[in-house]
């Protein structure tokens, strides 16, 4: 029903403003408490995947007396189908560094750091003279705040925010178990705000205009706007900053080709929506959203009738097998087996029947592996085996 | 000195010698010799007061810290879902074709390496690849060997 179609486009990220000196020295003239009290009325969630809320977090870390503290942008970028960092980070890198100095002078941090993934190397010249400018600015202003760019070297995992500590301490990009959580002891034991690139580019915006104008954008429980990274079977594959709460039946009308099967939501730890729930599903965080409601990273990627779902699912399984860190059994051996399973079913060495079994390995994996790689395999295979089970056989 | 040890002590003062410059010294190693030897990780653990096994350890994670021997070139063609969607398999056979080498193997002169690599998050530009650290998108066939004949020309 095209009548109800209310997909609410914004254009905030992306728009180019080039009065960051004068946003930065107004966010430095407030208080660490006034600007907290701005970020957690806007109600900002972070906005690569997990949603943790961004004030919340500057809060608690700005309350540790322990120094030195750290800040760090997650530019890790490696879910299947996401690539709106990379964009932020080639367009308003300004925006992204304001926020990190606002970060600092908020929790009492002096370094920071933008972990940049290997993938990305490209970007760093561009990136490095406008850190130059905010060095140079920094200094005039006499505000103690270095940033520097740590390069990853192809690891999916570390974009996992305790992995990617690991990695930048020269180490295995391993996770480490939680509690502690960053904002206690995150890069080398330090109080450490870690956020994603499009939340940083979110609070500019949010103390440029105000928490209120933020607030106003999407639905109760998922406030502001999100960047959705749009790929695969769409006329229009690219990045659109929308509203968050939107039904996926909207975004399909919107991108799909006219014959589009299945939505994955969130990249390949997220989840697959087959046609027939698009009308019930809603983008955003959990909560009071009219049947399920989906939180993603932003990769929505889009597969019509000629795609098998079976491929979709040996490609996903592939990427996690690889990209499994390997230091917990239920991560590395299950990701192996999921694989195995799915091709001997389709091989006819194992009975439908099996696919149940993988079913309830998923679910073990969901309650005992260290990270969320390990616990998010689930969400993908189930989604998938679930709704096009008759692919995964014939 | 061996110019690998000139080069791990060069990025060594240049970055420091504790365990959490590790990473930017191995980077800057496979920069100029576009892979961690044997020789350079023990060198680099020597420098930096390591346990080799450490080094190796940590060089194994990373799927950029080759540490097999990797030609000058090296080609990763994203294989994940969007651009295995939109024709990845012709682009690597593709270039299959002209470098005669499978996947995973280095050209005999020692110009290309081909290899797979997970998302570059090019996905709505695919299928999309990097040659070192050059990014190429919207592959066809034609296109690849446009691209390679160009690296051809470049001196060894």
């Amino acid at each position: 029903m095209a009548t109800t179609y209310q997909l609410k486009r914004a254009d905030f990220i992306f728009k180019n403003e080039n009065d960051w000196e004068k946003v930065l020295s107004n966010i430095l003239s407030r208080s660490p408490q006034d600007l907290i009290n701005e970020l957690i009325s806007s109600e900002l969630k972070g906005r690569g995947g997990a949603g943790f809320p961004t004030g919340l977090k500057w809060k608690v870390a700005s309350e540790l007396a322990t120094q030195p503290k750290y800040v760090i942008c997650n530019a890790d970028e490696g879910e299947p189908g996401t690539f709106k960092d990379r964009e932020i980070l080639e367009k308003v890198p300004y925006k992204v560094l304001t926020a990190m100095v606002a970060c600092g002078h908020v929790i009492g941090a002096r370094e920071g750091f933008i972990y940049l993934r290997g993938e990305y190397r490209f970007l760093m010249p561009e990136l490095q003279k406008v850190i130059q400018e905010f060095e140079y600015y920094l200094k005039e202003i006499k505000q103690d705040f270095t940033i520097k760019i740590f390069m990853g070297s192809g690891a999916y995992i570390c974009g996992e925010e305790t992995a990617l500590f690991e990695s930048m301490e020269g180490k295995r990009g391993e996770p480490r178990n939680k509690p502690p959580y960053p904002t206690n002891f995150g890069y080398m034991g330090g109080p450490t705000v870690i956020n994603n690139v499009e939340t940083l580019a979110h609070t500019f915006t949010i103390f440029k205009y105000g928490a209120k104008k933020f607030y106003d954008l999407g639905v109760q429980y998922s406030r502001g706007t999100k960047l959705f990274s749009v790929s695969g079977d769409t006329p229009k594959p690219g990045i659109y900053e929308l509203e968050l709460g939107m039904s996926l039946q909207d975004f399909v009308y919107e991108f799909g080709d006219g014959d589009t099967k299945a939505v994955q939501v969130g990249g390949a730890s997220g989840f697959l929506v087959p046609r027939k729930k698009f009308a019930d599903t809603a983008i955003g965080y959990q909560g009071k959203l009219t049947g399920i409601s989906l939180p993603t990273g932003g990769s929505m990627m889009l597969f019509n009738s000629s795609r098998s779902m079976y491929n979709v699912l040996d490609n996903y399984l592939e990427f996690f097998r690889e990209e499994s860190c390997g230091q917990c059994t239920p991560c590395r051996v299950g990701c192996q087996q999921l694989l195995l399973g799915i091709k001997a079913v389709k091989r006819g060495d194992r009975p439908a029947s099996y696919l149940d079994k993988l079913l309830r390995l998923t679910e073990t994996m969901q309650v005992t592996a260290k990270c969320g790689l390990g616990q998010s395999v689930a969400n993908s295979f189930s989604s998938i085996v679930e709704n096009f089970r008759e692919e995964m056989i014939y | 000195m061996s110019p690998t040890q000139l080069l791990i002590r060069e990025l060594a003062d240049k970055y420091g010698r504790s365990r959490e410059h590790l990473l930017p010294i191995m980077q800057g190693v496979v920069e100029q010799e576009s892979f961690l030897s044997e020789y350079s990780m023990i060198e680099i653990a020597r420098e930096m007061d390591l346990p080799a096994a450490e080094v190796y350890g940590t060089a194994t994670f990373y799927s950029f810290l080759e540490t097999k021997k990797m030609g000058k070139y090296i080609i990763r063609v994203c294989k994940t879902i969007s651009c295995a969607m939109k024709g990845k398999g012709q682009v690597i056979m593709a270039i299959q074709d002209m470098l005669k080498i499978p996947l995973g193997e280095t050209t005999p002169d020692g110009r290309f390496s081909l290899l797979q690599t997970n998302c570059l998050g090019l996905c709505h530009k695919a299928p999309a690849m990097m040659i070192n650290h050059d990014v190429y998108t919207d592959l066809t066939p034609e296109k690849v060997r446009e691209i390679l004949s160009e690296y051809m020309k470049k001196p060894l």
